[in-house]
């Protein structure tokens, strides 16, 4: 067993998961195929779609695999970084509405 | 890791590897590693099995469409990437003899297309010489791959733009990105700036204009361990980039994907990359690719006149397996009937949409 939770390696292994469940991981791999075409959004910018959540959900793998891809892309760091801010500050805004219901609450108890 | 590495990469790429001393300045050395470990511990397919999946082992030419000459591999420029080893210190020139003889296989050739590479081409001292006799030969289309700086390198080449056009020459030019930090760092400082002047030159006498017949392509190398993405997409953010930000012009762009051989072999071995990029090769293996491979309509002349399936296989000195091996004795039909020499790099011609020095190929 690997001392790791996270190898880089594994990501290449990511199409095993058909293995032990074909139909559900060829409907997934599709499905995710489908979803990076272009369509009413070009390829360029759902990969920094990509990018951004993959900080939010914070998948090592998702980084790596859309580093990668945006490198491909011609995509700039200076792009790629305002994509991770975009997805943190929809992060930390998530967080911190929540003051809202702090700040109710508060007010709620207090006389 | 790699990030790390890259300022002592970028300092020790003023030089070749061949004047570093560098090991794998030897071919020998380039084929042991493309033959060797992910291959030989069988963890990923050696090419000619997965080529074998589809009928194509043995790799065989179709009718010849392409003759390329390499007249030397010195040049202005040390690019990270360069699968010549290419720059200033290279003094392999082509002679005006071997030139001689070229010029002799040009004029009776079936290829349609001449394709003059280097190094920089224009430092050999006999290239102008050369053009105008090949010209003379009346071959549809007849390519220059000029690096661009080098018409800024000195006043004698700053006619080039000129000179090109009136022998009518296709200009083909290396541009690895639209904004100057990505195309300074893999060619080095102040490279972007001169490469954008030249292309203005270009434009100015009439090359890559809208429905001008001087064509005026630019070629795009990732500048890194990744493969290239669509070449339209990127054909696209090019011409925007560069219409709205110098008014240049061009007419395509091909996307070619960097082989792991030379320095750029050298540039992943050192960032720790080239096991991943291996793996990213051969999963983007595309058998449609294998079709239309370069080798299958190209041959290859080097500066001393030997003949190679691609200039690939040149810079690893793996000559054509035929009779046939040398411009002196040049036969094209002998040299039709032969075997393509194959290794791992050639993963790097069918990744994806596939690689040529024209661009993708499926």
């Amino acid at each position: 067993m690997a001392n790791s939770y996270y190898d880089p390696a594994d990501l290449r292994k990511f199409g095993n998961i058909t293995e032990w469940s074909e139909e559900l991981g060829s409907k997934f791999f599709d499905y995710y195929g489908k979803v990076f075409e272009e369509g009413a959004l070009s390829a360029r910018e759902k990969s920094l779609i990509a990018l951004a959540v993959a900080h939010v959900v914070k998948c090592p793998y998702c980084i790596d695999a859309y580093t990668k891809d945006g490198l491909q892309r011609g995509i700039t760091k200076e792009e790629m970084m305002e994509a991770v801010h975009a997805g943190a500050a929809i992060e930390s805004g998530a967080t911190l509405v929540h003051g809202v219901q702090m700040m109710n609450k508060y007010n709620k108890l207090s006389m | 890791m790699a990030e790390s590495i890259m300022p002592q990469l970028k300092k020790a790429a003023k030089k070749s590897l061949k004047a570093r001393e560098n090991e794998l300045a030897h071919t020998e050395k380039q084929l042991e590693v493309l033959n060797g470990g992910l291959f030989a511990d069988g963890e990923l397919p050696y090419f000619k099995d997965k080529i074998a999946e589809i009928g194509h082992s043995p790799l065989r030419p179709k009718a010849l469409e392409i003759l390329q000459i390499n007249v030397g591999y010195m040049c202005n420029q040390v690019c990270e990437h360069c699968h010549v080893d290419a720059g200033p210190d290279r003094k392999e020139i082509m002679t005006r003899e071997t030139m001689e003889q070229c010029l002799e296989v040009i004029r009776n050739t079936g290829a349609h297309t001449l394709d003059l590479t280097g190094g920089a081409p224009e430092m050999n001292p006999n290239f102008r010489w050369f053009v105008e006799e090949a010209s003379k030969a009346g071959i549809q289309d007849f390519i220059v791959r000029s690096n661009l700086t080098i018409i800024q390198a000195n006043k004698k080449y700053h006619d080039l733009p000129e000179f090109f056009k009136k022998h009518n020459v296709h200009v083909v030019s290396s541009m690895p990105h639209y904004t100057r930090g990505k195309t300074d760092k893999q060619r080095g400082d102040g490279v972007f700036d001169k490469s954008i002047e030249a292309l203005q030159q270009l434009n100015a006498v009439g090359y890559g204009m809208p429905g001008s017949d001087l064509r005026l392509d630019l070629v795009y190398n990732p500048s890194g361990a990744f493969l290239p993405s669509d070449q339209a997409a990127m054909e696209r953010d090019f011409k925007k980039a560069l219409k709205e930000d110098f008014n240049i012009e061009f007419h395509n762009l091909f996307a070619i994907t960097n082989l792991p051989i030379s320095r750029f072999l050298d540039y992943l071995i050192a960032s720790d990359n080239y096991e991943d990029y291996m793996y990213s090769l051969v999963e983007a293996y595309n058998p449609a690719a294998v079709e239309n491979v370069m080798c299958t309509n190209t041959i290859s002349v080097s500066w001393d006149g030997w003949l190679y399936d691609c200039d690939f296989n040149q810079m690893l000195d793996l000559k054509v397996a035929s009779k046939v091996k040398h411009i002196k004795d040049y036969n094209e039909e002998v040299l039709n009937d032969r075997n393509i020499v194959i290794s791992q790099h050639c993963y790097g011609c069918t990744a994806g949409a596939g690689s040529s020095c024209q661009g993708t190929v499926a």
